[in-house]
């Protein structure tokens, strides 16, 4: 019935792991109890659980990775206070194979399940109303994706408590992920969270790419969509172009591990460095995949802080589209230690540079903007201008290893760790932190707390420089990565720092969650009106929250930021008369697919083979049954939906 | 575009700029079958990769016939001709004949399938097995891959009839047959590669 699953698989000699699922359950049994007392069971299902609705669909992709920054971020403070602790006799408090499970969730949750959900929902919320359209090009399958990630995401979490989770590093190299050398459940959970998620995500990807050159408002010619929606498109054009390789890798490793197949064996003629080739052909691509978008974030919010238009825009998008390019020629820098040889290494060393170049012509262009405009230091500029900073330092460390001798000698350091978190937490973090104050009042129609939005950033920018900096200077001192224990003394002040560090991240996400609360329950004075940024694009023409259907009529456009030109000509908005807005139904596909493909998936991981089969044939009918009924929109009158100023 | 305003600023023509959701739905399957492309061109790539590591086995080339990959690339194809026929009958509306000649399409699905599956057991039953090699690994899985897309493609021109035969062929049925179709064409396509670099490149001496 259960597989291999046996009541030995539970931790419960593991206190840290049996606290934290206790602390889970007693939440998840409060929600449960509030829901049923308050009587919000329908209201749940019928508002959230099968909307189809863009921005609430992007909402709850945001909901999602903040949930999963939390968790993530527990695993970064265990991880630094281990290293705080563990040196010479001093074990820490993390056994080794605990340690390696928290190294590899941290990675592969922080990736996967807080960085991707949080742009994905920025994008989604935004996109479309940023074009002047109603909605995404297929909105039911806009929820399926979100259900898929979150299916992702609840079967990494149930590795939490039920079993173990992989302890391979977040990217899974074999042979260690081989069957040989991972017997357990671990690398399954990783396996089979991610191909479930990996689906989701390349739905989305067709979706919003489709949205964008099929659903834009009449007149609105590519060369003048708004910037973040440019970013948008490159970024869904790298999902598409990316994630199917992603599938295809994990799938080979699954059949390495389900089959008894020799694709990355040891054995057999097996070749575990095409696994790193393969994985690393999507897996540079995400990098982009995840910064393009905050990049749109910042141009954004650059362009209305300063009261001016974009400087270049026209290089901005060159320079996007030029990156989107080349994200495919420089997979090879991530393991110039294979050996690959100093030619093929010298390439790829040159295109990593080269890649610095259409980067930098962005980071100029911000300047510029700011650049004899009136900047308003608002919160989302604070982490803009974090932002540039930071990004540019994690920057040329990147050139720096981009260079193949200093690569040899700093792979796998700290050096790297630091590296790469100084361009991930500095451009997509702060990105995302920066579009989700920009339009939070445009989802709910109040704005947040901005004192302590700021106080939040400042503990955020000064806390990352605390954890990060004394880790470059670990990584020249030898340090690498992945370890749990150390004994070179010289270590210690400098692990103690990054552990501070850490710490005043902590607040600053305390500032973040206390920020949500009290704005949450000052509402009523901190209501906003359509525009309270005094914005440039077509989503700050309609009103906060936005009506269901978006645009009473259609916008038209004939010009870069034409809600800013509407508003300095005193004129309205160019419309297109339309009579009815059609607008899709509710659909339980989405939540009901996902519930499917988790028991599919902890069947596959467990063993427990009927789970899959039942939910293979289940999620087939659930296609069939969709598909069949075409009564899949409503129409609405547009006499309501005269919007605000 | 100027010539469209009318007085009032506003527009009145019935939406001619904006695509019908036929075309959105296309369009986007058709985005679809781009990454499904990659995802065999992965594939495509690992056999290259592995092709030689047979690990004391056999070579991959002297493992199969090509008759019988020529009998599958000959009904796959014509599966190919027979549906797009049927869509050319579906956007006539003319329903009787579209079905028949999707169930030619489907009988024929099914030869490939029924002789690419026995093929595939025949080749483990005389030991060249999935876990054989990495080469055999990798071969498997290419054409494995291949034959559930049909497969899958089967089951969704199965329920498309019953659509068809419940329903009729309305606007929403229309739509997805077109997607169908064009699946079926790719896998089409996806085939030619297979038998060129698996089957013709594997038999050259």
């Amino acid at each position: 019935m259960f597989g291999k699953l046996t009541l030995h698989d539970i931790p419960f000699d593991q206190p840290i792991i049996m606290g934290t699922c206790l602390v889970l359950i007693i939440a998840i049994a409060g929600i449960v109890a509030y829901l049923t007392v308050a009587r919000k069971w329908a209201w749940l299902w019928k508002e959230w659980l099968t909307t189809v609705d863009h921005k609430r669909v992007g909402i709850m992709y945001c909901l999602l990775a903040a949930v999963m920054l939390l968790r993530g971020f527990s695993d970064a403070i265990m991880m630094r206070s281990q290293l705080a602790l563990a040196s010479h006799d001093h074990p820490g408090f993390l056994p080794p194979e605990h340690y390696d499970q928290v190294f590899s969730a941290h990675g592969t949750i922080m990736i996967f399940f807080m960085a991707m959900p949080f742009v994905v929902g920025l994008m989604n919320f935004v996109v479309p109303l940023q074009i002047g359209a109603r909605d995404v090009a297929f909105p039911v399958m806009n929820a399926v994706s979100f259900w898929l990630t979150a299916a992702g995401a609840l079967l990494i979490n149930l590795s939490l408590g039920i079993g173990e989770f992989a302890r391979t590093g977040w990217l899974a190299y074999p042979p260690l992920s081989e069957l040989a050398y991972s017997p357990g459940v671990g690398v399954d959970y990783y396996l089979w969270a991610l191909q479930i998620s990996g689906v989701g995500t390349l739905l989305s990807g067709i979706n919003l790419v489709t949205t964008i050159l099929k659903k834009r408002a009449p007149g609105m010619r590519m060369m003048t969509m708004p910037v973040f929606t440019w970013t948008a498109l490159a970024s869904n054009i790298l999902i598409i172009a990316s994630f199917p390789v992603l599938t295809a890798t994990l799938g080979m490793l699954i059949l390495d591990r389900y089959l008894g197949g020799h694709f990355f064996t040891n054995d057999g003629g097996g070749n575990p460095m095409m696994f790193i080739n393969l994985i690393w052909t999507w897996g540079h691509p995400e990098v982009y995949i995840l910064v393009l978008p905050p990049f749109g974030v910042f141009s954004e919010v650059m362009a209305t802080f300063s009261g001016k238009p974009l400087f270049g825009y026209r290089s901005m998008v060159v320079a996007t589209m030029v990156i989107t390019l080349m994200a495919f020629t420089t997979w090879v820098h991530h393991f110039f230690t294979m050996g690959s040889g100093a030619d093929v290494n010298a390439f790829f060393g040159i295109t990593t540079m080269l890649i610095a170049i259409p980067t930098g012509v962005k980071v100029f262009n911000w300047l510029f903007t700011m650049y004899g405009g009136r900047l308003v230091y608002s919160s989302p500029v604070l982490w803009t201008i974090g932002f540039m900073v930071t990004f540019t330092i994690g920057g040329m460390t990147g050139v720096l290893m981009a260079v193949p001798p200093v690569d040899f000698a700093l792979h796998n350091s700290l050096f790297l760790i630091a590296h790469f978190h100084n361009v991930v937490i500095g451009a997509v973090v702060f990105g995302c932190f920066a579009g989700f104050t920009y339009w939070f009042p445009k989802a709910f129609g109040f704005s947040l707390d901005e004192r302590l939005g700021k106080s939040a950033f400042w503990c955020w920018f000064a806390g990352f420089y605390l954890a990060f900096m004394p880790l470059y200077a670990l990584g020249l001192m030898g340090m690498t990565r992945r370890l749990n224990h150390y004994d070179n003394p010289a270590w210690t002040p400098y692990l103690l720092v990054a552990w501070s560090g850490a710490m005043l991240i902590l607040v600053g996400i305390i500032l973040q969650i206390a920020q949500l609360i009290i704005s949450i329950r000052t509402r009523s004075r901190r209501r906003v009106k359509a525009d309270p940024w005094n914005g440039r694009t077509l989503e700050w023409a309609i009103s906060s929250p936005p009506p269901v259907y978006n645009f009473a009529t259609l916008p038209m456009v004939d010009r870069i930021d034409p809600y800013w030109s509407a508003k300095v000509n005193g004129t309205p908005l160019m419309s297109y008369a339309s009579e009815e807005i059609e607008l899709p139904k509710n659909s339980s596909l989405g939540f009901l697919m996902a519930f499917f493909a988790v028991l599919g998936g902890f069947g596959m991981i467990w063993h427990a083979w009927w789970a899959a089969v039942v939910s293979l044939i289940a999620i087939t009918a659930l296609m069939a049954r969709e598909s069949w009924d075409e009564d899949d929109s409503y129409t609405v009158s547009p006499e309501p939906a005269r919007s605000t100023r | 575009m100027n010539t469209m305003l009318t007085e009032e600023g506003t527009f009145s023509d019935a939406h001619p700029l904006l695509p019908t959701r036929q075309q959105v739905a296309g369009f986007g399957f058709y985005l679809y079958l781009l990454s499904d492309g990659i995802l065999f061109a992965s594939l495509f790539a690992a056999f290259a990769v592995l092709r030689g590591a047979t690990d004391g086995g056999p070579q991959i080339q002297s493992l199969f016939e090509l008759k019988n990959a020529y009998i599958e690339t000959v009904a796959l194809l014509t599966s190919s001709f027979t549906c797009g026929m049927a869509m050319i009958a579906a956007d006539r509306r003319r329903r009787i004949k579209a079905q028949l000649l999707f169930l030619a399409t489907v009988l024929l699905g099914l030869a490939f399938l029924n002789i690419e599956v026995h093929e595939l057991f025949k080749l483990s039953a005389s030991g060249a097995t999935f876990s054989s090699s990495a080469a055999m690994t990798a071969f498997f899985t290419l054409v494995g891959t291949h034959g559930l897309h049909v497969t899958v493609g089967l089951i969704w021109l199965l329920i498309s009839m019953a659509q068809i035969h419940f329903k009729g062929i309305t606007d929403g049925v229309f739509r997805r047959l077109i997607c169908f179709s064009l699946f079926w064409h790719v896998l089409d396509i996806v085939w030619i590669a297979v038998f060129t670099f698996v089957y013709l490149v594997g038999a050259a001496p």
